[in-house]
């Protein structure tokens, strides 16, 4: 076993070995340039490039023109984003999001904003998830889209996305969904869940980092969107760029192992977090789960330590990478504010610790951080003055604390 | 974000955590921050009332490793010093001895007033003392 234990998945994943050997001929010896038509290390290229059009495509249930190849999923987000307001600005100028969404998408709504767009924010549940009622609800004759992402990053929530979808396909308004988290872990399909923009990131998924995609609707509707990026018109014009062939394939190769493997492997990851879970909260009181409790990521366990601080406690289990909601961990003062959105308690969200288990974990790994964590929250309790008032029946609203 | 080794031995291996008598006559008791600023310490001192010295100091936090450090390492200068000593005890003191980054100089501002709060409220507790013997000194 080697430490530090890494369980921070929804952060970033490792490249599977065999991806690094899908990808690695493409730099030395494939190398040629995929828009080169004149000669055969421009046809190699173009012929590997495609090939994982299909690999992704196939994934997620979409066709292989459907594939704009990003530098990421930020870029992705910023892409559908923008350009559908632009591209679509004569039909409308508002768009409908959830405020647990990426920064990259946040940020990129608040430029619209001050651009002239109208942006909604539906409240989620305290399980962090929307309802196709509330879209249905807040679209306008001036909606040009919907961007709800399909699972949180923090928390691991899965939105009810195909329902989402139907009322938008209903209502004539493009869907988008930031599926970076969801796609290679749990089954995404485009088509039976009427997505018209996807991003996706292949450092999820066990892919190199530097490389991601954007679905975007060839059909019912055909979905047009104004670059942010011009130059030599790759990706049908929507992306210009040269193909970084070697990433691109990694992508495929990923995308491709993901697909075949993800019956088997889902089931396993949602066994590791589920023992991880039970282990953890069964043998301490007062930790509380974040997110939904069923409709989440198999991977993601998101817990709550009552009256141990997030980044004090990930010193005391610094043989097992994690991440904090704590305000600490960021350069913010703020705790997440995911978990703010959620309603949860300001002191809670400072107390949380996202674990992301993946491919590459196992259950010995499991069980050596179950014992380290409850070892280190007892101990971190002892020292806590939280949790000697607690235990002392006082409650801890009741105190004037000295905010600073 | 690296710590420095003195932050890690304290972190790991915290000094004087505890409680004192909270109603005790020569206990002064301070609690600064807030569960949601992330910070609570709570810190304590037993002064000898002849000397004025003070002959034991302890601490609760609830915090970062660098919170926790800060008080560890601020009872282990308590002890011993007078109270009159204890009051000079400055934060940046605490930031140098700990090598504490600039995101982390809030900790040691929260070591130093929970000090100057446990004195405060040990002093305190010596006014009111001292307001119920005065009768009888008078009477005497």
């Amino acid at each position: 076993m080697n430490l530090p234990i890494y369980m921070d998945n929804n952060s970033t994943t490792r490249v599977d070995p065999r991806v690094v050997d899908a990808m690695l001929p493409y730099f030395t010896e494939k190398y040629g340039n995929a828009a080169s038509r004149s000669h055969p290390y421009g046809w190699e290229g173009e012929a590997a490039v495609d090939n994982a059009r299909e690999q992704i495509a196939e994934l997620i249930g979409a066709t292989e023109k459907e594939i704009i190849f990003t530098s990421g999923a930020t870029e992705s987000n910023n892409l559908a984003l923008k350009g559908v307001a632009a591209m679509y600005k004569k039909k409308g100028n508002h768009i409908i999001t959830v405020p647990t969404e990426h920064k990259c998408v946040l940020d990129t709504c608040k430029r619209l904003e001050r651009e002239g767009c109208q942006i909604t924010y539906l409240e989620p549940d305290k399980f962090g998830r929307v309802t196709a009622e509330q879209v249905r609800n807040a679209i306008t004759d001036k909606t040009i889209l919907v961007s709800v992402m399909f699972a949180n990053n923090e928390i691991g929530t899965i939105q009810p996305i195909a329902e989402i979808g139907k009322v938008c396909k209903e209502k004539g308004v493009l869907f988008h969904t930031d599926g970076v988290q969801a796609v290679g872990k749990v089954p995404v399909d485009v088509e039976a869940m009427n997505i018209d923009l996807m991003s996706m990131s292949a450092h999820k998924m066990y892919g190199p980092k530097g490389i991601g995609a954007l679905y975007v609707r060839k059909k019912n509707p055909r979905v047009r969107l104004e670059p942010i990026i011009d130059g030599g018109g790759h990706e049908r014009g929507m992306r210009s760029g040269t193909l970084p062939v070697p990433l691109i394939v990694a992508f495929g190769e990923a995308a491709d192992i993901c697909r075949k493997e993800m019956p088997e492997e889902s089931k396993k990851t949602f066994a590791l977090r589920e023992r991880l879970r039970k282990g953890i909260m069964d043998q301490l009181p007062e930790t509380y789960l974040n997110g939904h409790p069923t409709e989440r990521l198999p991977g993601n366990a998101n817990i709550s330590f009552a009256y141990v601080e997030g980044e004090g406690m990930m010193m005391g289990i610094k043989d097992v990478a994690v991440s904090s909601g704590s305000a600490c961990t960021s350069a913010s003062l703020e705790p997440s504010y995911v978990l703010r959105a959620l309603g949860v308690g300001d002191e809670l969200a400072h107390s949380s610790i996202r674990f992301g288990l993946g491919r590459f974990n196992t259950e010995e790994e499991v069980d050596y951080v179950v014992n380290l964590v409850v070892r280190e929250v007892n101990r971190l309790r002892e020292m806590s003055p939280l949790y000697e008032m607690a235990q002392a029946g006082i409650d801890l609203k009741s105190i004037e604390w000295s905010a600073h | 974000m690296p710590y420095s080794d003195k932050i890690l031995e304290h972190y790991n291996n915290p000094r004087n955590v505890g409680s004192l008598d909270v109603k005790s006559a020569d206990v002064g008791t301070g609690l600064v921050g807030a569960p949601e600023c992330g910070d609570v310490l709570k810190l304590q001192i037993k002064v000898n009332p002849v000397t004025g010295v003070i002959e034991d100091a302890r601490f609760k936090t609830f915090g970062c490793g660098s919170a926790i450090a800060s008080s560890s390492l601020a009872t282990e200068w308590l002890k011993g010093k007078t109270v009159d000593e204890a009051m000079e005890i400055k934060n940046t003191a605490i930031v140098e001895e700990l090598a504490l980054p600039p995101v982390k100089v809030h900790c040691s501002v929260l070591a130093e007033d929970a000090i100057k709060a446990a004195i405060k409220n040990y002093q305190e507790k010596q006014d009111v003392t001292a307001d119920r013997e005065e009768p009888a000194t008078v009477g005497g």
